[in-house]
């Protein structure tokens, strides 16, 4: 009972949200619905159970990438300037364009995954497990994904730096 | 109407109502960028379409496989990979704006950089 009403206050944020977040005026305004929308899937992940998720979701996604965006809208606009409108006939497009595909999608999803909607319970996961997970070389262990990232991390520190510099 | 209610605050929730939730989020994020001009609106919307297939594995994960973690280690390192993807596109955005003075996608016809001779004889103009 009580979960359900905290899903369905969260997924109104999120449908509300990503779809202002993606048709505001002013593209400050748009970052803080981006960060509302990213706060609202944190709190899904609270409720399907996976806390250490919903901690890396709010950390890195709604703390360092959104701390990132608004750097990026500083320092391109005018503060409180806005961007100017796109064209009717591109924006009828777009609409055309996602609504067709929501309601294919939709229409598919509806149809076909009702058959397997029931949730068995978990153990919690403790922080131990996920450790052992991250770190291990055995079946179902993930040490090689987390080095690949770790070197993709120090590839992208360095372009980043390449591209931003100034070149004098 | 009051059995519909019921029904709806009872039992579990369902897998497809966490599809849906994140269905809306991909294709507002799709709208966005089909329709959006500014290149900062257009990555504000691949955020959106990355995180809502985060949701999707996450959900799958714990629907279907509740005791392997697959879907649970995917959300993770996608989170990570976007991180990468918005520092490098946030660093050519603002490279793009030092050089054109804004960051409208029409204004972008070539990729090149301005030349040293190119830039003094910009100046002299201004």
């Amino acid at each position: 009972m009580e979960v359900h009403i905290v899903f369905y206050i969260l997924s109104l944020i999120i449908a509300v949200f990503s779809v202002m977040a993606v048709t505001s005026g002013r593209l400050i305004r748009s970052a803080t619905y981006l960060l509302f929308v990213l706060l609202a899937t944190a709190g899904l992940y609270l409720i399907l159970g996976y806390q250490y998720l919903f901690a890396v979701q709010t950390a890195v996604y709604a703390g360092g990438i959104m701390v990132l965006f608004i750097f990026a809208i500083l320092l391109t606009q005018r503060p409180g300037g806005r961007i100017t409108p796109e064209s009717v006939k591109q924006r009828v497009f777009a609409i055309i364009l996602s609504v067709a595909g929501a309601f294919f999608s939709g229409f598919i999803i509806i149809s076909n995954i009702g058959r397997v909607s029931h949730l068995v319970d978990m153990k919690e996961i403790d922080s131990r497990h996920i450790g052992m997970t991250l770190m291990g070389t055995g079946k179902f262990q993930y040490l090689m994904p987390f080095e690949v990232i770790s070197v993709l991390l120090l590839a992208c520190i360095v372009g980043a730096i390449m591209i931003a510099r100034k070149r004098s | 109407m009051g059995e519909f209610f019921s029904k709806l605050f009872s039992g579990t929730i369902p897998l497809e109502a966490y599809i849906v939730v994140s269905l809306i989020m991909f294709f507002s994020g799709i709208y966005g960028f089909l329709s959006r001009k500014s290149l900062l609106m257009i990555l504000i919307s691949i955020e959106l379409i990355l995180n809502s297939i985060d949701i999707n594995f996450a959900v799958f994960n714990r629907y279907l496989y509740p005791g392997n973690m697959e879907g649970f280690f995917f959300a993770l390192f996608t989170i990570a990979i976007s991180a990468c993807e918005t520092a490098v596109a946030i660093a050519i955005v603002i490279n793009i704006y030092r050089n054109l003075n804004n960051v409208e996608v029409d204004s972008m016809t070539e990729l090149r950089e301005p030349s040293a001779n190119e830039t003094e004889i910009k100046e002299v103009n201004e």
